[in-house]
């Protein structure tokens, strides 16, 4: 299984996109922020890469904003 | 004796099970800092925090959550807006009704060149909005309004205000500390641009919790934060983020008394805010038909229940407050609250200043039969 990350600038914005995409039945869950993806302390949404384009577009029309998307 | 407790308006008691519960909940699983270390701790005491946000969006009809910001209480986000959005020139209208948590940030304002006006309010507490109205200028940029007075219980157009901003292109801040939980607020419909609220009040969550909701049409470039300091979100910056809550919610959070305020609003959904207005206005009901029938009582605010919350101030002709309210913790066991109330404002507009009044503050879990033993210990006290 191939997943990636969404880093946000807020873990309350992660809170609410793990929120978000859980509701819209998305298999995601919020971890430490990997190292080599930032320094910052904060908190990461996994997700299977293949729902990469529609959680996005999710998030986006939710109004959540997201810091950058990475492949694990 | 047992208690009967009507100083519901300076903090509710009891608190629903829940509240305690979740609190204790949070305290024994939970422990972790929310938003720090993403740990599942952390994740769900953020979760946590965060449940507390849309539960309140929901009570208030906001529709994002994260324009929720918490603090400690209402004081603490009214001294946020004041301070940070007000800048010497700026002209701020406001009501005769106000607490001190307005009015002393507002009068320091004014040594520091803001310009402020205070709208005199009937003896009532009723504000006309037309009065509001004439009292803006060109260089006006907020009104600021209790939405209830914590001296009469009197309800403030906070609607009528709203839209008058809107008309101006100007801003409203409102203080629901004796509202929210209470009596319904739609902060979306009604135009409230700024809405603090504090958590220890009619939201039944303990003290030390409170917030403020920032509308969509507040520049957040021209609100500057109360502190800056550690958010937990971008960590690598020395300069303090820009966004909403994070902005306004340095240092840690006080995530055990939000977990218990969360558990009280979402007992106010179960049961709708118009159901526990319905019992409180009840209860009100009795106690001013109880009080005005009996001799050398003298009662404050509106004749009209749909003009008031569940607050009623009164004296006895020939006492001091503070007597009286001694007298009725000692022999009655009914707690109330003398005095000014923090408001020498609202009393000098009712006729009170500075003698002041004695509160009774109904709230969810007050009975019949707590309001018909106040109404006798009156009746024995002033029969003296």
């Amino acid at each position: 299984m191939e997943y990636g990350v969404i880093v946000f600038y807020s873990t309350n914005w992660a809170l609410k996109a793990d929120k978000v995409a859980k509701e819209a039945g998305f298999e995601v869950k919020l971890i430490p922020t990997p190292r080599h993806i930032s320094s910052d302390c904060g908190t990461a949404l996994r997700f299977r890469w293949e729902n990469r384009e529609a959680i996005l577009a999710l998030l986006e029309s939710k109004g959540v904003r997201i810091e950058g998307v990475h492949k694990l | 004796m047992s208690i009967i407790y009507l100083d519901n308006a300076a903090t509710s008691f009891p608190k629903p099970p829940q509240v305690v519960e979740a609190i204790v909940h949070f305290l024994t699983e939970i422990g972790a800092n929310a938003g720090r270390s993403g740990h599942r701790l952390s994740i769900e005491a953020g979760r946590i925090v965060y449940e507390t946000r849309e539960a309140l969006a929901e009570l208030f009809n906001i529709s994002d959550p994260l324009r929720i910001v918490f603090g400690h209480n209402v004081t603490e986000m009214i001294n946020l807006v004041l301070t940070g959005f007000l800048r010497p020139g700026d002209h701020v209208v406001t009501s005769s009704m106000e607490h001190n948590s307005v009015m002393r940030p507002l009068r320091a304002l004014e040594r520091e060149g803001v310009e402020v006006s205070v709208v005199q309010c009937s003896r009532e507490g009723f504000l006309d909005p037309a009065d509001l109205e004439k009292a803006l200028r060109p260089n006006t940029r907020l009104i600021v309004l209790n939405h209830a007075s914590n001296v009469t219980g009197t309800i403030l157009p906070v609607k009528e205000a709203g839209w008058i901003a809107r008309q101006r292109g100007i801003f409203l801040l409102v203080d629901a500390a004796q509202t929210a939980g209470a009596y319904p607020i739609d902060a979306e419909a009604d135009g409230i641009d700024f809405l603090a609220f504090t958590g220890h009040k009619g939201l039944f969550g303990p003290t030390g919790t409170g917030g403020l909701y920032i509308g969509p049409r507040v520049p957040l470039e021209e609100l500057k934060p109360l502190k800056r300091g550690g958010t937990g979100s971008r960590s690598e910056l020395e300069e303090q983020p820009d966004f909403l809550p994070d902005k306004y919610e340095s240092g840690t959070q006080n995530a055990a008394g939000l977990a218990g305020l969360g558990a009280g609003v979402r007992f106010i959904l179960e049961r709708g805010v118009e159901e526990i207005r319905r019992h409180e206005m009840e209860l009100t009901a009795l106690l001013l038909e109880g009080l005005s029938s009996i001799e050398r009582v003298k009662l404050y605010g509106p004749a009209d229940l749909s003009m008031r919350v569940g607050i009623i101030s009164f004296n006895i002709e020939g006492m001091e407050p503070s007597d009286v309210a001694l007298a009725l913790d000692v022999e009655f066991g009914i707690m109330c609250r003398p005095g000014l109330h923090c408001a020498p404002s609202a009393h000098r507009t009712i006729g009170t200043f500075p003698k002041g009044t004695v509160r009774f503050s109904v709230g969810f879990f007050n009975t019949k039969e707590d309001v018909e033993k106040a109404i006798e210990a009156v009746k024995k006290l002033a029969r003296k």
